[in-house]
């Protein structure tokens, strides 16, 4: 496939990989933010060909892994009203809320439906006026758009029995927050390339600054991480902290201007609670205006029970790269896919789930590559 | 600010779906493994399942047969290239040559839902016969039930089929480690090896997972993920340029050259539901072996990896209908292939891999990049109701 | 959840309101509708990134080309593009 595979090139790949291990001459620590690139990573054995002074650390970026247990919870409730038909991504149906999940209740009759587009779920709509259609809009500033836009779809065509249950989160205030930390161990960062391509990178440069750390803006594939390594380094070595974009096949600094427009018109930004991290300000979005009529907070009356969280779950140090997913006593042994503990083991883009399919556990990793277990 | 979390070193009891199935339980993957090592081994133990193959060989007054029976409740009935009745068929004729055994006479029982329309019950009752008729086998017996609408999806099929090891040259030698004597073992009171055989000391082994050793060749008869994404295509409202269709098909004829031919086959295993990681993972764990794999040399079609792509599917957990894995010694590997390549349904064969030693009980694949990884067993069902 | 998947657009219905723009995009030989509500300058042809039924970028082709040029002139041996794996 075009503009996909060819940054899976071997080749390629090792002459990077040449190149990083020229330019390295001390230890260093690197977080790419998105899940999609810790996949990647994880998958396709990329560490191997990193020198060993090179750490990688996954940041918190699987907005699945961050929504907070009080709204799987909410959206557990609304699913089990007969006359809603609540719609998701796929990911979101697994993650465990404080007794069930949505596939748990959809298991038990709850309508629950996986989409591909925020629009299927504005269609189901129409489609169904006698019901309630809920979709679930979780996602980073990458999904906005489209959730932006079934909103406004759904006010411009007069759709009334529609809802969004919004947990939008924002990264550049969860990068602060983690840059903040005392605990943060972070040198320099693979900013989401994806939600870049949205966003644009502007607000990279004031963070870079004030916390004197390098931020590439990074894409998904094999080369552009290696790439973004690369660079990433490049700069640690030459004590430079600067912003620098390595997925300009697909982002430009200003972003997409009408999907920051539709964004805007639609959302406001207010603070937010990440799971496993507490609340952050500012950091996510709400709907705003004419919009709010939207909300399925406000046409869903919830008056649950407190939630309840795992005790054994570490998620919030594994996002904020402080412990591997190994690491975790609970890892592989209580908390598997079939039974996770925590949201990270079930999103597909979580390090936990991904660290579980491929192995990177400190028993198998001595044999694959010969080298020390990272 | 987040505090930090103390570890609870204790040890509660963990909450494990097992007083229910669920859907994932018919996933081939680990929790249908749990299944069967829980509830079915243990209740109806005996050698000959123990084996753990695709079909129990046994033996009858000198014959060595082989029998094995499959359920099909796929989803929808009817997919670009074939319907739930090729698979019926197909499925339990190559159960039957994953044996090293030609099929010969199939059962077929079928469950029908009130409603079901007649005209759907006649194309998969053609599509059955001619797909027999393919593959030469007879279909000499069979059962009819009809369930309250609601109660079934329109139609699930159970196939039954017996099969015979002819005497090949070339069967498997005995596995040098781990595995018994394969003549010791008892089947129905009879030994495995004919008077004949016995008498002049050489052993005749079973195909399957027993007779892999480190060192063999890991070979697929073609490409992977063809029949998953059809069935996804429909499922999905996929449309493509030009339709993937289902690999549904016998693959008798590619494993009888190879038995001609004098191949030394260890081991061979279709590629069904949980795709190559799943067969690849119950061989590597029955055996405590290893298997390698290099992802540049796994063959998946530019269409079903697009596919894959944009659903977010692994092409190696994809189902399969008319592929299968074989395990020949590595010395065999170019004249297995070469016989594989001139018969049409094995036409796409590779060799993917090799077995070694260690990590025991892994599959590991070193992907185009170079870099190393885990190929797991599949966790939950990635596609429910494929087969 | 940051998954966007590079296609060819190979149709475009243009009912006149950009926030309506659908196209039909390729993606290695499968079809799919996506709304190019936030790409105006997308035209038949172009390559664009897709996620969640969203056209969110125009692939910048020359830009696509960098890091191999990169390559290059780190000495690296010029490789075959657009490779299909098998």
């Amino acid at each position: 496939m075009k503009f996909l595979t060819e940054y899976r090139d071997q080749k390629a790949a090792e002459q990077l990989a040449a190149a990083i291990r020229k330019k390295v001459t001390r230890p260093w620590t690197i977080m790419e933010i998105c899940g999609g690139q810790t996949h990647t990573i994880v998958k396709s054995g990329l560490e191997d060909l990193l020198p060993r002074e090179i750490t990688l650390v996954h940041g918190p970026g699987c907005p699945v892994c961050v929504t907070p247990i009080e709204l799987i919870d909410k959206a557990v409730a609304i699913a089990k009203h007969p006359d809603a038909i609540f719609c998701s991504f796929g990911d979101m149906l697994r993650v465990p809320g404080s007794t069930r999940s949505l596939f748990d209740v959809k298991a038990e009759g709850a309508d629950v439906r996986i989409v591909y587009s925020p629009l299927d779920a504005v269609k189901l709509a129409k489609a169904n006026p006698s019901k309630q259609v809920v979709f679930f809009a979780v996602g980073f500033e990458t999904t906005a758009p489209a959730n932006a836009m079934a909103a406004w779809q759904a006010d411009h065509e007069g759709v009334e029995n529609f809802s969004l249950l919004v947990s939008h989160v924002l990264v550049p205030p969860a990068m602060e927050a983690l840059l903040s930390s005392d605990h943060c161990v972070v040198q320099g960062f693979l900013a989401a390339g994806h939600v870049c391509t949205v966003m644009g990178f502007e607000e990279y440069f004031p963070i870079a600054a004030k916390y004197k750390v390098p931020i590439v803006v990074t894409g998904f594939e094999p080369l552009d991480i290696l790439e973004g390594i690369h660079m990433t380094v490049s700069q640690l070595e030459e004590d430079r902290h600067e912003v620098e974009n390595q997925y300009t096949r697909a982002v430009r600094r200003e972003g997409n201007r009408p999907a920051q427009q539709t964004i805007t018109e639609v959302f406001e930004i207010a603070p937010r609670q990440w799971r496993g991290l507490g609340e952050i300000p500012a950091s996510g979005f709400q709907l705003r205006g004419r919009f709010q009529k939207y909300d399925a907070n406000r046409r869903f009356p919830f008056s649950g029970e407190p939630a309840r969280e795992s005790p054994e779950c570490i998620s919030g140090l594994i996002l904020q790269g402080i412990k591997k997913p190994h690491e975790c006593p609970a890892f592989a042994v209580k908390c598997t896919p079939e039974n996770p503990l925590g949201a990270p083991m079930v999103s597909s883009e979580g390090a936990c789930a991904a660290y579980y399919h491929y192995g990177r556990r400190q028993n198998v990793q001595p044999e694959l590559s010969g080298t020390e277990s990272r | 600010m987040a505090d930090v979390k103390t570890f609870n070193l204790s040890c509660p009891v963990p909450r494990v779906a097992d007083d229910r199935i669920v859907l994932a339980h018919g996933g081939g993957g680990r929790l249908t493994h749990q299944l069967i090592e829980k509830i079915f081994i243990p209740a109806f133990a005996n050698d000959a399942l123990e084996q753990r193959h695709d079909g129990a060989v046994v033996s009858l007054n000198g014959a060595r047969l082989a029998f094995t029976t499959d359920s099909f409740v796929v989803r929808p009935l009817m997919f670009p290239g074939g319907n739930i009745g090729d698979l019926a068929i197909n499925g339990t004729v190559n159960d039957l040559a994953m044996c090293g055994a030609r099929p010969l006479y199939l059962s077929a029982g079928f469950i029908l839902e009130e409603g079901l329309e007649m005209a759907t019950l006649r194309t998969v009752v053609t599509s059955m016969r001619d797909a027999a008729a393919k593959a030469g086998v007879k279909l000499v017996t069979g059962d009819t039930k009809v369930v309250d609408k609601g109660k079934g999806d329109g139609i699930f099929i159970n196939t039954s089929g017996i099969g015979v090891i002819d005497e090949f040259p070339g069967l498997a030698k005995q596995a040098r480690s781990g595995a018994p004597p394969l003549n010791d073992l008892p089947q129905n009171g009879v030994p495995l090896v004919s008077p004949k055989l016995r008498d002049v000391g050489t052993p005749v082994a079973t195909i399957g997972p027993a007779s892999v050793q480190p060192g063999d060749a890991v070979i697929v008869s073609g490409d992977l993920g063809r029949h998953g994404i059809a069935i996804l295509s429909v499922r999905e409202g996929l449309e493509f340029e030009s339709p993937i269709l289902s690999d549904c098909a016998n693959v008798w004829p590619a494993v009888e050259a190879l038995l001609a031919a004098g191949i030394e086959i260890h081991c061979l295993r279709d590629l069904t539901r949980g795709g190559l990681a799943t067969t690849l993972n119950e061989i590597a764990s029955d055996r405590n072996v290893c298997i390698k794999l290099e992802e540049v040399l796994i063959p998946v079609n530019e269409v079903v990896q697009g596919a894959c792509e944009i659903l977010g599917l692994d092409p190696l957990y994809v189902a399969n209908e008319g592929r299968f894995a074989a395990f020949v010694p590595a010395f065999q590997a170019d004249a297995a292939l070469s016989i594989l390549k001139s018969i049409e349904v094995s036409q796409g064969a590779m060799q993917v891999g090799r077995v070694a030693e260690t990590p025991v009980r892994t599959v590991v694949l070193q992907s185009r990049i170079g870099g190393n990884r885990v190929v797991d067993m599949l966790s939950g069902e990635q596609l429910p109701r494929i087969c | 959840m940051c998954l966007a998947v590079p296609g060819r657009i190979v149709e475009i219905s243009d009912t006149g309101d950009i926030a309506f723009r659908v196209g039909k995009v390729d993606f290695g030989g499968i079809r799919k509708e996506v709304s190019l509500a936030y790409t105006p300058e997308a035209e038949v042809g172009k390559y664009v990134l897709v996620h969640v039924g969203f056209a969110i970028s125009v692939i910048d082709e020359d830009e696509a080309q960098r890091v191999f040029k990169v390559l290059e002139e780190m000495g690296a041996v010029k490789e075959e593009l657009g490779e299909i794996p098998h």
